[in-house]
């Protein structure tokens, strides 16, 4: 099992350099309240990026993402206003995004079809049949014990980031720790090998498909519950801003190696670049095609330091010296 | 699958063959719903709405061959259309402006084709960081308004007709055909097939790999400009949010029409047959009075079946 440390530096490294800009030009950017938007703004990000950490290190991709939360907070929205108990409108909500991610991972595994090809098609039919189901009308008037659960705190701290540190530590234990974990290494790695090491790559393909559904249906806790509204079109480019995180943090996009953590970094590095940009006054128009900048800087700098292009210039120095 | 090298004479009559059986069922199918379908006018009306996408997927049938993918033509898109905008209306002559917005998108291209080349980063992710850097300079040259205001003369690019025909659709069909010939018969051709094949044994025998993927990128990215300024014509406005979510239609044409996303097989014909396929789907269900949502159901279960069948007829191949 291969984890690359040095991309998880090389964010905190950049991350480090915003950090110094921002403490000349914008220092009212240091503060409680700050840190905890960003947080709560990333929580579902990050939520939905554990499971496409699991997806992309087998060498898989999911992009049907972004219409699995419109139809899970679809789910969740509709189940709460009926006036259903809310632990079963989340139970709903992950079920839903299982079921989905069922689909997609059989014909991966047994169709045999590319991954992206599956969730191209998946992510059409699913906005297809949402705006079906709901005449493409948004769901008002969420009840308040539903929007609770994303606009409370619990011991000081906002409950998706709650959720979020929750789901990191067990997606982060569950990777590094068990045997189920470590096959999506093996098979990302080397698909044949992993097969003649008595791994039974199928199921291993359907799973990640079902774990990065249910972990979307997760999400919902800490994204739907936060909006008066789910809006027929949500979820829309959720699938990039989370790709975005997962290869930002450093996972192989062609599998086998990264980690949960490179992916918490990586959706951070999103939500500070975005905040960020805000308190240096720069206009708002102007903010996507920065954060882009950002991010390919991030991305182009890793993968110097990988070629070695980086070899005792002050960079690798650094790198060097903080590892 | 050794044969691949000749990918003239293995992969392509067999998808291409299901699609056109599709196709014939879809117009029949269509026929039968709305008496309006079977003309020669809504046949052209099919080819106005697609040539946008169907650019688009001229180049990305370039790109998926070589193994790769390019994300970002739906932002190339937009920003080409603001960029012309822009010029025209700082004062800039019109055609001049349509000229600078398709050379918007080469460069938007070329860079990307740089940045997979030199800095070895993956074409996914390149473009995937590249779609947010070209949407994001559009809305910031634009500061999120739209340009309007052309002359009657640029504007028949996009809503002009030459007897019945469109006339963008002189320009689809001529860049088909130049890509067409190009892909099929030139050196450059093969060595697009070869890439996608295997790029190190492409390297070994002699391809000049970089180049060739710096090229393929460049003009996926005119394509988009190209596209980006027809649109503009068509709906006579330019806006930074054009385009957004047209990278998917294009790949769908692509993958519709037989080429493997993992590179090495696909074909022009093919990709136009995808393109109408989706196109007349699209038109024969909207002149059936059936909502926008039911169609994309129906369109994203006819990419699955296709590609399953594709990958059926693969795999009885790959055995005898």
């Amino acid at each position: 099992m291969y984890v690359d440390r040095g991309r998880e530096l090389s964010i905190m490294v950049f991350l480090g350099g915003l950090g110094m800009v921002l403490a000349v030009f914008a220092p009212e950017f240091y503060n409680a309240k700050n840190a905890s938007d960003i947080l709560v703004n990333i929580s579902y990000i990050t939520i939905a990026a554990i499971g496409m950490t699991a997806v992309i290190l087998t060498a898989q991709i999911d992009i049907s993402i972004g219409a699995i939360l419109a139809a899970c907070s679809t789910v969740a929205g509709l189940s709460a206003k009926a006036g259903v108990p809310i632990p079963l409108v989340f139970l709903y909500a992950i079920a839903t995004g299982a079921a989905i991610g069922l689909v997609n991972g059989l014909l991966v595994a047994y169709a045999r079809i590319p991954s992206i090809i599956v969730t191209l098609g998946t992510l059409t039919v699913i906005r297809g049949v949402i705006i079906l189901l709901t005449g493409g009308t948004w769901i008002y008037d969420l009840p308040a014990n539903f929007r609770a659960v994303g606009t409370g705190t619990t011991f000081g701290l906002p409950n998706p980031v709650w959720l979020m540190l929750l789901t990191l530590l067990i997606g982060a234990f569950v990777l590094s720790h068990t045997r189920w974990g470590r096959s999506l290494y093996a098979v990302g790695s080397n698909p044949a090998a992993a097969r003649l090491a008595g791994i039974n790559v199928e199921r291993t393909y359907i799973s990640v498909f079902v774990l990065a559904g249910a972990l979307v249906g997760l999400a919902t806790m800490a994204f739907a519950t936060r909006f008066t509204t789910v809006q027929s079109n949500t979820g829309q480019g959720f699938e990039f801003l989370v790709i975005t995180a997962v290869v930002v943090g450093g996972t192989n996009i062609f599998g086998g190696s990264g980690t949960v953590f490179g992916s918490f970094l990586g959706a951070l590095l999103v939500g500070v670049t975005g905040t960020a940009l805000t308190f240096l006054h720069v206009s708002a128009y102007w903010e996507q095609a920065l954060q882009g900048l950002f991010i390919l800087l991030a991305v182009a700098l890793d993968a110097a330091r990988r070629r070695g292009a980086l070899e005792g210039s002050w960079v690798r120095r650094l790198l060097r010296r903080s590892a | 699958m050794s044969l691949k090298s000749r990918p003239r004479t293995l992969n392509i009559p067999w998808s291409e063959l299901v699609l056109v059986l599709g196709l014939v069922i879809a117009v029949l199918y269509m026929n039968s719903l709305s008496p309006a379908f079977l003309s020669l006018s809504n046949f052209f009306e099919i080819t106005r709405i697609v040539t946008e996408v169907g650019l688009m997927a001229l180049g990305m049938t370039l790109v998926i061959i070589t193994g790769g993918i390019d994300l970002s033509v739906g932002s190339v898109l937009g920003l080409s259309g603001i960029t012309m905008g822009f010029l025209y209306t700082a004062g800039l002559n019109i055609w001049l402006a349509a000229l600078l917005g398709v050379a918007t998108g080469a460069l938007c291209g070329w860079i990307n084709g740089q940045l997979i080349t030199r800095a070895g980063i993956p074409p996914l992710i390149v473009t995937l960081a590249t779609l947010a850097i070209f949407r994001g300079l559009a809305l910031g040259i634009s500061q999120a308004h739209s340009f309007g205001n052309y002359p009657k003369a640029f504007l028949a690019l996009g809503a002009g007709y030459l007897g019945p025909v469109p006339n963008q659709l002189f320009l689809l069909v001529l860049l088909a055909l130049g890509v067409g010939v190009v892909l099929a018969r030139s050196t450059f051709g093969r060595f697009v097939y070869a890439i996608g094949n295997n790029p190190t044994a492409a390297r070994f025998s002699g391809v000049p790999v970089n180049r060739v993927l710096v090229w393929v990128y460049t003009l996926s990215g005119l394509l988009a400009g190209l596209a980006g300024v027809i649109f503009t014509a068509r709906v006579s406005s330019a806006r930074s949010d054009a385009g957004i979510g047209t990278e998917l239609d294009a790949i769908t044409a692509v993958v519709l029409g037989g080429a493997s996303i993992a590179g090495g097989s696909g074909s022009v014909v093919g990709t136009l047959l995808g393109l109408l396929l989706v196109g007349v789907v699209r038109n024969g269900l909207t002149l059936a009075f059936i909502p926008a949502e039911q169609q994309a159901i129906i369109i994203g279960a006819i990419l699955l079946v296709a590609v399953l069948l594709n990958q059926v007829i693969r795999l009885r191949l790959g055995r005898n």
